[in-house]
């Protein structure tokens, strides 16, 4: 079934608005959010070595993309963009071996256990993001 | 379901053939490059961040260090692998309209690999000419 030919009538059942909210359904979503997020990130870490990778022309000793690059992750609007990418990646990670935890040896189904780990795995983003950036700048 | 299978030749239909045996191979492969990715990851953040903080010297210095260089072409390989599997099943499931559903998939595919080429080509050149 295509959906540009869906012609059925019927209605269809109802779904998001009708459960009740818990924080594991958010670390869901937010793992494809930031899963996405990291596909589109990653061409920007591919043009840093692209200009790692060039040689300086003749009276430069660092290329000109390279020095681009460079200010682009020194102005603010870079720095917010790295923050944000460190926490999606830290969150992709933590959850992402919850999700391998969950299929390899099946451990954290308990509601009560995926839902205080699902919080954490938030924290975890938003701390680590923020500490990672912490170290980056003072260091 | 009742809506006819295009994918499916009439050949295979008159043989009543079933799957390609394939079906958890997508699966398999998005949780293998995940376990490599465990170790890879930890890793490339706290190199990369020195890498930028050493500037370009410092940094073309860093990746044309050996092990970094393997590391960073073998975390790409897993990343981009990782990524593209993941990008796949989001296609799959937000794009209803056949057509754009399959140019989607097959950017997403030559984007991947793209990106692998250019980015671990880099670190190889670098690498090769760190020192000459």
């Amino acid at each position: 079934m295509s959906g540009a030919d869906w012609s059925d009538p019927r209605p269809l059942s109802p779904h998001l608005q009708v459960w009740k909210f818990h924080a594991t359904m958010v670390a869901s979503i937010s793992h494809r959010i930031t899963g996405s997020a990291l596909y589109f990130g990653s061409f920007l870490i591919g043009a840093w070595i692209v200009a790692l990778g060039m040689a300086p022309a003749p009276g430069e000793t660092v290329p000109a993309f390279y020095q681009f690059m460079d200010g682009v992750i020194s102005s603010v609007f870079g720095q917010i963009v790295l923050v944000l990418w460190a926490a999606a990646v830290l969150f992709h990670f933590a959850n992402g071996i919850r999700h391998l935890l969950w299929d390899g040896p099946a451990i954290g189904f308990d509601p009560k256990v995926a839902s205080a780990w699902s919080v954490f795995n938030f924290a975890f983003a938003a701390i680590g993001a923020v500490a990672l950036w912490a170290a980056a700048t003072m260091l | 379901m009742s809506v006819a299978q295009p994918f499916k030749t009439p050949a295979g239909r008159a043989r009543g053939l079933g799957s390609a045996k394939e079906g958890v191979g997508h699966y398999i492969k998005q949780r293998v490059s995940a376990i490599a990715l465990i170790f890879l990851i930890p890793w490339f953040l706290f190199a990369i961040m020195n890498a930028v903080d050493a500037g370009y010297a410092g940094a073309r210095d860093w990746a044309g260090k050996p092990w970094n260089a393997i590391l960073l072409v073998l975390t790409f390989g897993a990343a981009f692998f990782h990524m593209r599997l993941g990008m796949q099943t989001v296609i799959e499931d937000y794009i209803g309209r056949t057509g754009t559903k399959q140019a989607l998939l097959i950017l997403n595919t030559f984007a991947a690999i793209a990106l692998f080429a250019v980015s671990a080509l880099t670190v190889l050149k670098i690498w090769f000419t760190a020192g000459a």
